[in-house]
């Protein structure tokens, strides 16, 4: 693949990928841009004209702006560490060679093929609802007073939701990185009189870093966008409106597409300070 | 210090009995070779003397104390792997250091353990670096400072050079040589090199299928092998095993001649035969004789001068006073 010739027959038989990639890409982009300096109210009136920078200041002065961000930021967060760190020790578990291995491994990874618009319903429909829940059931069981939990610790439930999807992926990837350290060296520290949790800390966990950083990335990049877990349980209240529902709302429910576009920018601005902050932490690394 | 008894030690994996009853006396300073064919057992004799396998029955004794189910860290034992096993993300000096820390020393004693050993290994240019940034030779070198400095009873290596290519393995022989004059530290050493074997045991122990065939000096065991096994696994190129009249005509069953034993003439001598591949190594010819009505091919070794070519006949007289003797059961008997 290296003459001229062949370098440019791939480019010619590239094109259309890259193409129908960049249409698919450039096109809602540019149309964000171009809404977002727009005042353009669909049932009210429609396009109204060229408003600047209006939508940009309006979007950020509402009172619901910081708080959205926060809790974008609480929920990306909190999902991030809960899946490293059960993911590193199921990993671990899963290493471990055991009675029915295929199996157990196969039902870690199902929750990642539930939708997530079904997980988030079973969640709230059978786990948290207060009256009927198992949780309740369980609370009332101890002699408790059931938590309803979607209200009164909604950040937390949807963290909790949005782990157990991503727990598999995240489990499923620190696996295959644990299944390729040499079994040497840890022998190799057993000898050097690492016990269990020194070899946990010096040795494994140094040799996993590289897929933590794949994992914090991908799940950051999706994690940043979640909605359905959202929309079909706390619909943005109790203070789960993350930015991505926030524009929802500016577009759909204010019917305002020129205040949700300029929302759309600052999201992709968020993303993107998010994304070299993580690069500058983790990225290194991914070169060492 | 460093003396290790193994007292009919025994090991399975599941249903297979890997090493049936063994006992094995490593006497403090020896330097030890475990040899025999792949699969034999070598490794996990190792292992059972290091701890990273329990065994199945038996005990191991190291200093006269009961080591049997002493946890690896607590036997005082260091090893050295095949694949080095050293730390990736740990600097050259963390790596030598990592046994030390676990042991809680002071950094002062450390550093000091640490500067010295790489200086016996001249790694102090490297000391600063990661693994992934040394070659071969450099890090079998680490992995070597790893377990000197933990001043340990004895070292194990598994194959330490199989991975290095001919040259640097003949270096890092020597080096371990030297190593092993200055400590005098009991070391145990499983190779399949027959070279290494030869030149660097005080002892060379042969393994086969879990069972020891014969223990001795390396002369020891190229002058009067105990059977035919330890004859034909001893000694590079092999020695020349015969059967029938020849050998009854000396009284054994089996009779075995060492191609270094054999003189080569063109002229008249007890067998004859003719040339087939003939290996020239300079300093040494290897001939590779067929038709001579004793075996299949008679290897024979003469000095690098002998020109003899492919078809040549030739004629071959053995040395009568190195011709072992064996029986049916495949023992030797004078
Ligand atoms: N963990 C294990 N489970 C089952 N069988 C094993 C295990 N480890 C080794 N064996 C078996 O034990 C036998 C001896 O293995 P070992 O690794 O000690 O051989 P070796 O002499 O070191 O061979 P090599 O020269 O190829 O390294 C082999 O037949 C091997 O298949
Ligand atoms: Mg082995």
């Amino acid at each position: 693949m290296a003459t001229q010739h062949s370098r440019s027959a791939a480019r010619f038989m590239m094109a259309p990928a890259v193409i129908l990639l960049l249409g698919w890409m450039l096109v809602p982009l540019t149309m964000t841009l171009w809404f977002s300096f727009k005042k353009y109210l669909p049932l009210r009136g429609g396009d109204l004209g060229w408003v600047g920078f209006d939508n940009y200041v309006r979007f950020v002065s509402s009172s619901s702006f910081w708080p959205a961000v926060q809790a974008t930021l609480v929920i990306v967060l909190g999902v991030l560490v809960v899946t490293v760190c059960l993911g590193v020790l199921l990993a671990i578990l899963l290493d471990q060679p055991m009675w029915g291995q295929g199996v157990v491994r196969i039902l870690v990874i199902a929750p990642f093929f539930v939708m997530p618009t079904v997980s988030a319903l079973v969640w709230k429909n059978m786990f948290m609802d207060p009256v009927n829940g198992l949780f309740a059931h369980l609370w009332k069981a101890f002699g408790a007073e059931p938590i309803s939990w979607l209200s009164e610790a909604s950040l937390f439930s949807i963290i909790l939701i949005v782990s157990w999807q991503w727990l598999p992926f995240a489990t499923l990837i620190l696996l295959t990185a644990i299944q390729s350290l040499d079994s040497e060296q840890l022998e190799a520290a057993e000898m050097d009189g690492a016990p269990v949790l020194k070899r946990f800390w010096y040795i494994i966990l140094p040799h996993l870093s590289r897929a933590i950083t794949v994992v914090v990335l991908i799940q950051t990049i999706f994690l940043l966008s979640i909605f359905a877990e959202i929309f079909v349980t706390t619909q943005g209240s109790f203070g789960t409106r993350t930015l991505t529902y926030l524009i929802y709302q500016r577009v759909l429910e204010s019917q305002n597409v020129g205040l949700g576009s300029a929302g759309g920018v600052y999201a992709i601005i968020l993303a993107n300070i998010v994304a070299i902050f993580l690069m500058r932490i983790v990225g290194r690394n991914l070169d060492a | 210090m460093g003396r290790i008894t193994l007292d009919n030690v025994t090991k399975s994996f599941g249903p297979v009995q890997v090493i049936p009853p063994l006992n094995l006396t490593i006497e403090d300073g020896e330097f030890t070779v475990f040899v025999g064919p792949s699969g034999c057992g070598k490794s996990t004799l190792l292992r059972l003397i290091a701890g990273l396998e329990d065994v199945s029955s038996g005990e191991i004794r190291i200093d006269r104390q009961d080591a049997t189910h002493v946890p690896p860290a607590k036997r005082g034992l260091a090893m050295v792997f095949q694949s080095y096993a050293l730390y990736p993300h740990m600097s050259v000096r963390r790596n030598i250091a990592f046994p030390l820390r676990m042991a809680k020393m002071d950094q002062a004693e450390i550093d000091r353990r640490v500067n010295s050993a790489a200086e016996v290994l001249n790694l102090g240019d490297y000391l600063d670096r990661r693994p992934g940034q040394l070659s071969g030779g450099q890090r079998q070198r680490v992995a070597i400072g790893r377990a000197i400095v933990r001043e340990p009873a004895a070292f194990l290596f598994d194959e330490p050079l199989s991975n290095l290519d001919a040259a640097l393995r003949v270096g890092m022989r020597l080096e371990i040589s030297e190593l092993h004059e200055r400590l005098r530290t009991t070391m145990i050493y499983v190779t399949h090199d027959q070279v290494e074997a030869m030149t660097m045991a005080d002892k060379i122990v042969v393994l086969r299928a879990g069972v020891i065939e014969q223990v001795g000096s390396p002369l020891e065991l190229y002058r009067t092998p105990r059977n035919l096994f330890v004859a034909g696994f001893i000694g590079s190129p092999r020695m020349n095993l015969i059967e029938g009249p020849e050998a009854e005509r000396r009284g054994a069953h089996t009779i075995g001649i060492r191609p270094e034993h054999i003189e080569v003439t063109e002229g008249p001598g007890a067998w004859s035969g003719t040339v087939g591949v003939a290996e020239h190594l300079g300093s040494d010819t290897f001939f590779h004789v067929h038709e001579t009505g004793l075996a299949e091919t008679i290897t024979v070794r003469a000095g690098g001068e002998v020109g003899f070519d492919h078809g040549d006949r030739i004629h071959l007289t053995p040395r009568e006073d190195l011709i072992h003797r064996f029986g049916a059961d495949g023992l030797r008997f004078e």
